[in-house]
């Protein structure tokens, strides 16, 4: 990389999205984790069927955050589900 | 480098059962957990608890960690005994553990550090997360900034883990906004045996500015007025993201009464300006204005309280 480069990345805003392929590459996980997670409602996509789902940028960082708890503390997927709600409940409460 | 007391770091008696340790490590794992504390050292301590955790859970790491004996102390200067390897054979380079490549010095020293175990044994660098302050005419008009990380990297040399600063320029995409976070690819931490480089993820949060305050998309400035000009109206020069604006204070106004500035907020489409009114009244500190003051109640009787206290 040369020394003055100027690196943009991608802004994980509303006009963010993702494919389930992108997700997996990103997040080093299979898609069956993908799709177990959202059969078990951790993560909510938009789209039908697996190779039409998008993800948004709320999505994407609710996976990463779930499959950070589930390595490191053991959840299963309902458990992760359950922390993040309520941490989001959390963050609601302190914004107010 | 200094001796850890992994024990002490897991609030565990050195007598502890395997079952013990872990709901101590789990207890504080929650605790600590990067995503959920509030903890203002919660990184650090977790990385901490693991490493201990990763010694104490392992019967033979735990009882090679025993053998130093119950008289070290946490901080101590610490080397390892010149037996160390014959006797419980754990060289550097032989520790494959599970995916924590960033222990200390001290473990590395004791178990070996995170090498490739044979061929095809590729390991993604760790995502990084790291928060960038930004003014708020940047994050309105788009910057560069230059940010430092501290990268752990092994060092060729000493094949020990070392934290190397790093200095990347990145580009601050105008109508950014608070909390948002801009991933950039292959930034993160570098991987090994060949695999690709972690994440970088940064947060954006505002500076503190000397005249504006941001929620959400909108830019609020308090402006003092004096009593004639929210009275009478007038004219005023005042800052705005874009620089110097005039406005009009319309006549009769009032404390706290908003005006806005359309566009002249954050994010993309951009929120708006909200200039508040703070009337700013002169102190009755000479004889003669204490006698205005007295003129104007006398002349303009009015009572702002009306209907409170009823």
């Amino acid at each position: 990389m040369a020394e003055n480069e100027v690196l943009s990345g991608t802004i994980l805003d509303e006009r963010f999205r993702l494919t389930l392929m992108e997700v997996c590459q990103i997040c080093e996980v299979s898609a069956d984790r993908i799709v177990e997670l959202v059969s078990e409602g951790v993560i909510e996509v938009e789209g039908n069927e697996p190779a039409a789902w998008c993800f948004d940028a709320v999505t994407f960082q609710r996976l990463r955050i779930a499959l950070r708890l589930e390595r490191d503390l053991g959840l299963n997927p309902a458990g992760a589900a359950l922390v993040l709600d309520l941490l989001e409940e959390l963050h609601r409460l302190r914004g107010k | 480098m200094e001796f850890k007391d992994y024990y002490q770091i897991l609030g565990v008696p050195r007598s502890a059962d395997p079952e013990e340790i872990k709901r101590a490590y789990r207890k504080l794992a929650r605790k600590y957990h990067p995503d959920v504390s509030k903890e203002p050292n919660a990184e650090e301590k977790f990385k901490e608890i693991n490493e201990a955790y990763e010694v104490l859970k392992d019967p033979e790491k735990r009882k090679a960690y025993d053998a130093l004996g119950s008289r070290w102390r946490a901080g101590e200067g610490f080397r390892p005994p010149p037996d160390w390897e014959e006797r419980f054979g754990f060289r550097r380079g032989e520790y494959a553990g599970a995916g924590f490549s960033n222990f200390s010095e001290f473990f590395e020293a004791l178990f070996g550090g995170f090498r490739p175990q044979g061929p095809g044994f590729r390991v993604r660098g760790e995502d990084m997360h790291a928060t960038v302050y930004v003014d708020l005419e940047e994050a309105r008009h788009g910057a560069v900034q230059n940010i430092t990380l501290h990268v752990p990297q092994r060092d060729l040399a000493s094949g020990r883990l070392v934290e190397k600063p790093k200095q990347l320029k990145v580009h601050i995409p105008a109508g950014i906004l608070a909390g948002q976070k801009i991933r950039l690819a292959g930034q993160g931490a570098p991987g090994l045996g060949g695999g690709p480089a972690g994440d970088l993820y940064l947060e954006v949060q505002f500076k503190p500015h000397r005249w504006f305050r941001a929620e959400g998309k909108d830019v609020y400035l308090d402006l003092p007025i004096t009593p004639w000009e929210a009275a009478l109206g007038a004219k005023i020069q005042i800052p705005s993201i874009d620089g110097k604006v005039e406005i009009k204070i319309p006549p009769g106004s009032q404390s706290d009464q908003k005006l806005r500035l359309r566009g002249k907020g954050l994010g993309s489409p951009p929120g708006d300006q909200y200039v508040v009114l703070k009337i700013h009244t002169p102190p009755a500190d000479t004889e003669a204005k204490k006698r205005f003051y007295q003129e104007m109640a006398a002349h303009m009787p009015m009572n702002p309280r009306q209907g409170i206290g009823e």
